[in-house]
This record gives structure tokens, C-alpha cells and sequence, in this order.
């Protein structure tokens, strides 16, 4: 009976169905299972963000370069050999001990809100990660992580080859989400018994509606007449968030 | 339950563990026994199971996605912690160092002979073959090329294999820089159907092949042998080695064997990896003997030669002998 549901909310419940469900080919959310008989999401993040990443790291390398070039212009011979080591370093070395020593993240990926995971969800280590690394060298060919993108673009998982091979995904970093933000209010019962998906639709409605426009929320809730009787407008928004309550159980 | 009776119950206890989390690793070492930070160290492994049974009630039951997306933020953080770096690397690293390295090698001889069999092929046959036709050099080396070795290798010089103005250090450096991106080269490239680490081992192995040929053809071999004697094992089986984990990945697409071709390259790739850890301290070792102990000029011909051999048997017996005990 109640239809303002929007693709979004239904596909939040859809995601721990079947496997097959149409709505997971086009999601990003992977179900990983842990140990203990649970499973957590994670976000795995596209060639885009991953790129812009890689260029923040790229300047950061090129500084840090330029900057030792000039440190070390006085030291002749020596300097130069210190130039060539850093080099090598920044180059194979920079990624692999940023994402084992730095929660899966080198600066650039941090900065785009990324990291590096092994796919069952843990953080990556050193095996791992080098091989993800090392395997840079076949990703970039021909140019610019070309041979990358494609495998990128070739799976569900965005992963590149050194990816495939070292069994890692590159996933949103979680941000802390908002404390839970029902607003309190008196609670009131249901004109009708509601069904598990619905009473979910409301909470979604009711935990998101200080983060939507008041006119947005007022439209949204009054698609659900059934539920919101004569009610319009404010009214209608403050009913559902009195239904929501009482689905919460408060008092 | 409701959701209000659950929370009222429960969130406390949530509150604590994300407080906990948010002290940190160093936090956690000092406050290890300190029941003043709410939650002790040792407690952890059993808080992170409750808040896992707590996120598979709030999903179960549909309470609002605001909880069910904390807990599960909670959950992944305490996933990360609980499964996280273990520690003992230093262990470990020592035991790959004392027989581990060795027997993964002798897991994987096929691919090692295959390896060493397309980079020591060409070497040998161009060696052998310039004896007689030094001209044939030009097919595989250019001109100007074969003009700065031969001014490296020049008998005049005052140092084996370097020009005068070159610095040991500097020279160390390069020699880093330029093998192991070489050897990077060869193992990654490997993944395409083992394409790539053929290429890179039948070029390398033309290539020295040709101009070790040739500088022995015209009478500078004694400065080269002497100069490459003593770094020779080091860096031409960690070449090999490199190529044997590309060939690794490669062989594990073309025959999978009763695998997916995924699942199958991710098993490849462990020993490959820890083949190339090995071969990338090999090229550390050999970077650093032709850097500072190679050019040396101070040192008669055989005893640089004497210490050559000496060290293509040393690594060879490592290879044969290592880790056997443990293997088996």
C-alpha cells in the first residue's frame, strides 16, 4: 500500500537477498563475511577517485624530488646517488609501506577517502601489498595504467591486475556516520499493521528528514495518505515521524 | 525487542568499544591493564564478538538504518583492528632468510629451469658464437653502444667496468635503481600469458651475451670477466629468479588446472612474491658488490675470479641445500 519508497530505500533491503537481485549488478556495496558468522559492507570505489589519488601521490612524489634534487645539488657524486635511491623508493617503495604502515591509505588515497583492503575485508600487509604494487609496472602499459583501466572496467570490482593478483580491493574509507537522528517526538500508533519493508521505508524517511528541505519532506510524506489521514504539509511530515517513534518503540 | 529498548539496553556498551577504538594502538599498549579506560585490551577480542551479535540483531530486526550503519562502522574498525598486522615479521623474515627463500625456489624448479633456460641460452650461444664472427655483435648491439663499453672496459682504466669519473657510491645507486627495475619488469610483465618475462629474459640475456662476447673477442676480457666475476651470481639468478615468479603468474592463466583463472593467479601469486623478496635482496647484494668490491683493480685477476666462483657456489648450495628440514 504505501509507494514513496524510492529506488534508494528498496535497494538497501535488496542487497541482503539474492544474489542475482537486478539492483546488485549496478551497486558498489560488497557483503563481505567475517569470522564470526556476520557480514560488513564495504564500498569499493571507481577508476575516477583511484586516478585522482594516484595524481595527489604523483605530486607529492615529484616535490619531494625536486626538493632533494635542490638539498642535495652541493653534494656532487654523493648527491646524485642519493637522488637515485629516493627515486627508486618513491617510486616502488612510497605505495607499499603507506598502505601497510598507514591504515591502507598512501597521502593521496587519504585524501580522496580511500584504502586498501584484502577482500575478505582485512587490512593488507606486506605480501599483498608489493605484489599489488610491483605489478604497477604491467598496469601502466602501455600508457598512463591503460592495461589498469581496462581491467578495472572488466570486473565488478574495479580491480586492476596487480589487484586480481594480490587479492586486494580498493574501498571507501567509512566515515563515522551521524549519531541515530529520529527526532523525538509523541509517538502514535499505525492506522494500519505495516509491513517489515515499510516500517524500514519510515525509519529511513524519519532518520533522514532533518537532512532534507522542509517543502522535500512535506512532498514525500504526503504521498502516503493512508498513512497521514487528513494531515498536509508540516503535519503530515510530524505524523510520520510519530509513527516512526512508536515503530522504534518509544514511549 | 524495540529499538528503543535495544538502545536503552545496549548503547552503553557500544559507546565504550567506539571509545576504546578511538584511543588508538599506543593508547591501547599503555592502558593495557588500566580498567579506567573502560574497556581493557584483553577484553577486546570478546567486546568485538557482542557488538557483531549486536549488528546481526539490528539488521535482523530492521531497526532504523541510522544503528545499523554505526554498528557497522563499529564492526569494520574492530574487524580491522582484530585482523590487522600480526607481529613476529622479524621472525619470519628470518626464516625466509635461513631456508624459506631456498624452498620455495625448489617448489617451483620447472619454472626456474624454464627461466634460466631462456636467459642463459642466448648468453651462452652469442658467447660461444662471437668467438668467431665478433662482427655479429652489430645485429644486437648499436655502434655507440658498443663504443662506451668498450671505453669501460678499457685495460687502460683505473677502475674495472666504470668510467673514471664514476663514483662507487653513485654508481651502487644506479645499480639499484636500474636492476631491480628491471627485475620488477620481468616478474610483472610475466602476468601476460608469461609474454612479457620471456621478452625481458631472452633481451637481457642477448644483450650481455653479445657485448660479454665481443669485449672477449677483442682482447678486453680480462678487465670484464674480472669486473663481473664477483656480482655475477648475485644478479644474473636473481634475474632468472624474477622471470620464474612472471612465469609463475603467467602459467597460472594459461593452466589453471581445476581453478577459476582468478583464483588460480591469486595462489601463484604468493610464492611469486616471496620469490621476488628474495631476488630483490639478491639485486641489493649484487648492486652493492659491483659497486664497491667489482671495479677494484688492486686485487690480482684470480683472486677476483677465486671469489666469483666462490660465490656462484655459495648461492647454488643455498638453492640445493637450504631448508630442507623444514620443507619436509
Amino acid at each position: 500500500m504505501v509507494r514513496f519508497c524510492s529506488h534508494r530505500f528498496t535497494r538497501v533491503t535488496a542487497i541482503s537477498t539474492t544474489k542475482h537481485d537486478p539492483w546488485i549488478v549496478l551497486d558498489t556495496a560488497r557483503q563481505v563475511a567475517t569470522p564470526e558468522g556476520i557480514e560488513i559492507t564495504l564500498r569499493v570505489a571507481g577508476p575516477v577517485p583511484r586516478a585522482l589519488a594516484y595524481l595527489i601521490d604523483l605530486l607529492i612524489r615529484g616535490v619531494v624530488l625536486i626538493v632533494l634534487m635542490i638539498a642535495v645539488a652541493a653534494l656532487g657524486e654523493f648527491g646524485k646517488a642519493l637522488l637515485l635511491l629516493a627515486a627508486f623508493s618513491l617510486e616502488w617503495l612510497y605505495p607499499v609501506f603507506f598502505e601497510v604502515m598507514a591504515a591502507g591509505a598512501t597521502p593521496g588515497k587519504r585524501v580522496m577517502g580511500l584504502m586498501v583492503l584484502n577482500d575478505d575485508g582485512t587490512p593488507v600487509r606486506w605480501p599483498a601489498s608489493l605484489t599489488r604494487n610491483l605489478l604497477r609496472a604491467l598496469d601502466f602499459l602501455p600508457f598512463l595504467y591503460f592495461t589498469g583501466l581496462c581491467a578495472m572496467i572488466a570486473n565488478r570490482d574495479f580491480k586492476r591486475l596487480g589487484d586480481l593478483a594480490a587479492d586486494t580491493l580498493v574501498v571507501y574509507r567509512e566515515r563515522k556516520p551521524a549519531a541515530a537522528s529520529i527526532p523525538v517526538s509523541a509517538p502514535v500508533a499505525p492506522p494500519a499493521a505495516l509491513s517489515l519493508s515499510e516500517q524500514r521505508t519510515l525509519l529511513e524517511f524519519a532518520g533522514r528528514s532533518a537532512r532534507i528541505t522542509p517543502e522535500r519532506t512535506a512532498e514525500l510524506a504526503e504521498i502516503v495518505m493512508p498513512l497521514t489521514g487528513q494531515n498536509t504539509g508540516e503535519a503530515a511530515v510530524q505524523r510520520l515521524i510519530g509513527i516512526a517513534n512508536h515503530l522504534i518503540g518509544r514511549r | 525487542m524495540k529499538q528503543a529498548t535495544f538502545e536503552a539496553r545496549y548503547l552503553a556498551e557500544i559507546e565504550r568499544f567506539e571509545k576504546w577504538l578511538d584511543l588508538g594502538p599506543k593508547q591501547w599498549r599503555k592502558t593495557q591493564n588500566d580498567p579506567a579506560a573502560g574497556l581493557e585490551t584483553g577484553d577486546m577480542p570478546a567486546a568485538y564478538r557482542q557488538l557483531c551479535q549486536l549488528m546481526a540483531l539490528a539488521r535482523d530486526r530492521q531497526y532504523s538504518p541510522d544503528l545499523v550503519d554505526r554498528l557497522n562502522h563499529l564492526v569494520l574498525r574492530g574487524h580491522h583492528v582484530l585482523y590487522g598486522p600480526a607481529g613476529g615479521q622479524r621472525a619470519r623474515l628470518l626464516a625466509f632468510l635461513a631456508g624459506g627463500f631456498a624452498a620455495t625456489v625448489r617448489a617451483e624448479r620447472k619454472l626456474v629451469f624454464t627461466s634460466a633456460l631462456l636467459f642463459f641460452g642466448p648468453l651462452l650461444l652469442l658467447l660461444s658464437a662471437l668467438q668467431w664472427y665478433p662482427d655479429f655483435v652489430l645485429h644486437f648491439v648499436s655502434p655507440v653502444q658498443l663504443a662506451q663499453y668498450e671505453e669501460m672496459y678499457d685495460p687502460a682504466n683505473a677502475r674495472l667496468g666504470q668510467r673514471d669519473s664514476d663514483d662507487n657510491v653513485m654508481m651502487f645507486a644506479f645499480y639499484i635503481w636500474n636492476n631491480v627495475k628491471i627485475g620488477i619488469q620481468t616478474f610483472a610483465t610475466g602476468l601476460a600469458f608469461g609474454l612479457g618475462s620471456i621478452f625481458y629474459l631472452l633481451f637481457n640475456g642477448t644483450v650481455i651475451g653479445a657485448i660479454a662476447g665481443y669485449l672477449t673477442a677483442v682482447g678486453h676480457g680480462k678487465p670484464f670477466w674480472s669486473f663481473v666475476a664477483g656480482h655475477s651470481a648475485m644478479e644474473l639468478i636473481a634475474i632468472v629468479l624474477s622471470g620464474a615468479a612472471g612465469l609463475k603468474l603467467g602459467a597460472a592463466l594459461i593452466a589453471p588446472g581445476n581453478q577459476t583463472r582468478k583464483a588460480a593467479l591469486i595462489d601463484a601469486a604468493r610464492p611469486a612474491i616471496r620469490i621476488m623478496y628474495g631476488a630483490a635482496l639478491m639485486f641489493l647484494i649484487a648492486a652493492f658488490i659491483e659497486g664497491f668490491w667489482s671495479p677494484l683493480k688492486s686485487f690480482p685477476v684470480p683472486v677476483k675470479y677465486g671469489v666469483g666462483i666462490a660465490l656462484w657456489v655459495l648461492v647454488l648450495t643455498y638453492f640445493l641445500l637450504a631448508g630442507r628440514k623444514r620443507a619436509a
